[in-house]
């Protein structure tokens, strides 16, 4: 169930939506509202991540407060997707845990730095942290193989699970009626291409309300994130079969697969993370929820600290410092894996679904 | 620089609350599909207006309506699809993306861009004349008034319905009843300054635009959704609970417009619109769900009204309906009563499936048709008959002169637009003069 009577006050605000449907042209959202006679507690979840957060339905609005109809669709969304994240994740005490996103994100990924540089000092020697290392298998060198792969494996796989987890229980509950059965290659075709355009980031041709209206800089700084983080994925990748199937261990050459996609990936996150950032601390606060904003800062300072340690790994990695960068490096990663699953990183999971839901009830109209 | 009644988040006036223009178009375009004839435009203003027109400035309007889709886009604007339940309208109108506020916001922007400065929460008071030429302008300002002087003036304020009042000098105490769908700033302030300064009336004072709205909504600025369409899917008693006219007279579109006055003619301006289950989905809800009730006397109760007396209303009126009809909403069908006083021409079903269901009506005004008088150029005339050398007027303070009367939808801002357009390349030529 939503807090604070979220469901109640969705109902309020969408009857007004439904009697006026001017924002018909900005996004899924307000068509969806339109199917709808009241609004439930799945219909809540379903729409709050079916908003993609541009803002241009509150900037349009002629009912916003201070009008006594006080509609704020955003911010209502924002509200009850923070809402969402919590309760489809597992364990529920865990996820109660990022109530402060910041201070639990920081906290985590500090610890892992500690405990990576701990482990190193008292497993490797406490040199390791602070001697240049040269030549094939110079990482492993500092931190042992295995000790770097299993932890990451782990983390990865119960990430993994808790997304899954959420994302069947999430699917279940925005389902309208007992036989929808909306996933199939249709809607899942459909909705992975607006996903990947990021379709309704452009509030129905421009762009965003952030700084200003129309603004294409959201969507921008999004798809530099989004490509960035698949290119690191790339690179982890094509890394494993350099060394799996090549029998190259790493550092690997500049101008080898990982180490280029590697570096345009992070280059990309740092660039994107960092616009997102300074947009976020112009935008209008109004049509969103502080909650929201927090989990937003917390996500992309995550994502900032593992892109800039990595590109820090890199640049020095024939250095006496990449002993301690590595640390640090893995470290933050451990903070990503960890906290991933309990904040913003979430919201493809269920904003894809929201998508497929969407794609397959536009089909049967 | 520009003179805002309003704070900045109400800018705009009832342009806030448009979302489509009319506009005459010879091949589909960016805005409207099909085609959309001069000629048509002008049969359809000259019907809803009996005639009353002032041609020549009705033949600019249409002509100049033809260019205003680029011209818009020029501005910002991005045109969608028909909103839904206003399919209708797809080949005369162009909706614009996100309605009139956001039309608004863009031409704020151009305006910014063009380093105009606004300033908001101004009141015009006064415009100070000598001769033919108003030298400058008073007005008022978080409670401090403050004088401009200008070379030229453009009038862009609205009517002046949100003056009840006003509207009082003309409809005595009903108009208290009156709920104002708008902007409470467009009290017509700079309407009577244009007058106190000499400009000549056009249009009749009493004449409003009103449409049937739900009696729960705000007193003001209530805009669209408080708007009932569910009249031609029941019936429409007044306080008496008696039916009052035909609700089946013709297509929603086209009689949309008359139960506003209908309602404000009634005693109490107040009425009440009925129906059952069979009705439910079938047109636009409104913000307010409707009363609820699992007999006509429970309605009759939950809507004040003498639960006898509906439920004598209800059982003429289905025992009325003419058996054997094919209901079809969206055209003239063949459901109807026969043998009642006041018959209900088409859609008629009985009403006999619980739940029924009622809305309290009272009249909306969407806008008065009092004006100044103005020339081809958009110059105020004179109570002499003679123009002012540098007043300008456009949109609804003198809308009247191309639509005394009756209702066009999106032709209000078409006007504006072509008015605001003109005004404004008549008051620069002024001042470059």
């Amino acid at each position: 169930m939503f807090e604070l009577d979220l469901t109640a006050e969705a109902d309020r605000q969408f009857a007004v939506c439904n009697a006026c449907r001017y924002c018909e042209g900005f996004c899924a959202v307000f068509g969806a509202v339109e199917l709808r006679s009241a609004i439930g507690d799945g219909d809540v979840a379903y729409l709050a991540n079916l908003c993609h957060d541009c803002r241009m339905c509150f900037d349009a609005c002629m009912f916003t407060p201070p009008h006594e109809f006080a509609v704020n669709i955003p911010a209502l969304m924002a509200q009850a997707r923070v809402q969402t994240y919590e309760r489809y994740s597992w364990p529920p005490s865990l996820a109660r845990m990022f109530r402060v996103p910041g201070l639990g994100v920081a906290s985590i990924t500090l610890t892992g730095i500690v405990i990576v540089a701990l482990l190193i000092a008292f497993g490797v020697g406490v040199t390791a942290l602070g001697t240049a290392q040269l030549g094939a298998g110079a990482f492993y060198r500092v931190v042992p193989y295995l000790a770097m792969v299993v932890p990451a494996l782990v983390l990865g796989v119960f990430g993994v699970f808790v997304l899954a987890y959420g994302a069947r229980r999430y699917a279940h509950d925005i389902r309208s009626g007992d036989g929808d059965d909306f996933v199939s290659w249709r809607s899942v075709r459909t909705a992975v291409r607006e996903a990947i355009t990021l379709v309704y980031l452009q509030g129905g041709g421009e762009g965003c309300y952030d700084v200003k209206r129309d603004s294409p800089w959201r969507r921008f700084f999004h798809m530099l994130v989004f490509w960035g983080v698949l290119a690191d994925f790339g690179a982890t990748l094509s890394a494993a079969a350099a060394q799996e199937l090549l029998g190259q261990l790493p550092p690997y050459p500049l101008w080898s697969v990982p180490v280029v996609l590697g570096t345009l990936g992070g280059v990309a996150i740092v660039l994107g993370a960092a616009g997102l950032i300074a947009l976020k601390g112009r935008s209008d606060a109004k049509p969103t929820s502080a909650r929201m904003i927090a989990m937003d800062y917390a996500f992309l300072a995550m994502l900032e600290t593992v892109a800039l340690t990595g590109l820090a790994l890199l640049a020095f990695r024939s250095t006496a410092a990449m002993g301690s960068l590595l640390a640090i490096h893995l470290g933050s990663l451990a903070g990503l894996f960890i906290t991933a699953p309990y904040g913003k990183f979430v919201h493809f999971v269920y904003r894809s679904i929201a998508l497929v839901k969407n794609a397959s009830e536009r089909q049967t109209e | 620089m520009l003179l805002e009644r309003a704070p900045a988040y109400m800018r705009g006036g009832n342009t806030r609350h448009t979302r489509d223009i009319r506009l005459a178009h010879d091949d589909p375009n960016a805005a409207a599909t099909g085609v959309y004839a001069e000629e048509e435009l002008l049969d359809d203003l000259l019907r809803v207006t009996g005639g009353e027109t002032n041609r020549p400035l009705a033949e600019l309007t249409i002509r100049d309506s033809k260019t205003l889709a680029a011209w818009m886009s020029e501005q910002g604007v991005r045109w969608q699809k028909p909103l839904k339940g206003t399919l209708h309208l797809s080949r005369t109108n162009g909706f614009f993306l996100g309605g009139g506020k956001n039309l608004v916001n863009t031409y704020y922007d151009t305006a910014e861009r063009l380093g105009v400065r606004v300033v908001y929460d101004a009141s015009v008071i006064g415009l100070e004349r000598r001769g033919r030429t108003v030298e400058s302008v008073v007005y008022e300002s978080a409670g401090t008034p403050a004088r401009v002087r200008c070379g030229a003036v453009v009038v862009a304020a609205g009517g002046f319905e949100a003056d009840v009042d006003w509207l009082k000098e003309y409809w005595g105490d009903a108009a208290s009843q009156f709920l104002i769908r708008g902007t409470p700033y467009n009290t017509g302030l700079a309407l009577k300054a244009m007058y106190e300064a000499g400009a000549k009336r056009i249009g009749d004072p009493r004449g409003l635009h009103c449409v049937a709205v739900d009696a729960r909504a705000p007193k003001f600025d209530g805009g669209i959704v408080t708007r009932i369409d569910a009249i031609p899917f029941g019936i429409a008693v007044n306080a008496e609970a008696v039916r009052f006219y035909d609700e089946g007279e013709d297509l929603w579109p086209k009689r949309y417009a008359i139960w506003g006055k209908l309602i404000a003619e009634l005693p109490g301006q107040a009425a009440y619109v009925i129906f059952d289950q069979q009705a439910v989905g079938g047109f636009i809800p409104s913000v307010y769900r409707p009363v609820r009730a699992e007999s006509i006397e429970e309605l009759a109760l939950l809507l004040d009204l003498e639960p006898a007396a509906l439920v004598r209303t209800v059982s003429a009126f289905n025992a009325a309906v003419q058996p054997g009809g094919t209901f079809q909403p969206g055209s003239l069908d063949d459901c109807r009563t026969e043998g009642l006083t006041i018959p209900k021409s088409h859609w008629v079903r009985r009403i006999d499936t619980p739940p029924y269901y009622g809305y309290p009506l009272r009249p909306g005004v969407t806008f008065t048709y009092l004006g100044v008088e103005v020339d081809a150029h958009a110059r105020v005339i004179d109570c002499d008959g003679q123009g002012f050398d540098n007043v300008f007027a456009a949109g609804e303070c003198m809308a009247g002169n191309i639509l005394s009367r009756g209702y066009l939808a999106g032709f209000g801002l078409t006007i504006g637009t072509v008015f605001g357009r003109i005004a404004g390349v008549s008051a620069a030529a002024h001042v470059r003069a």
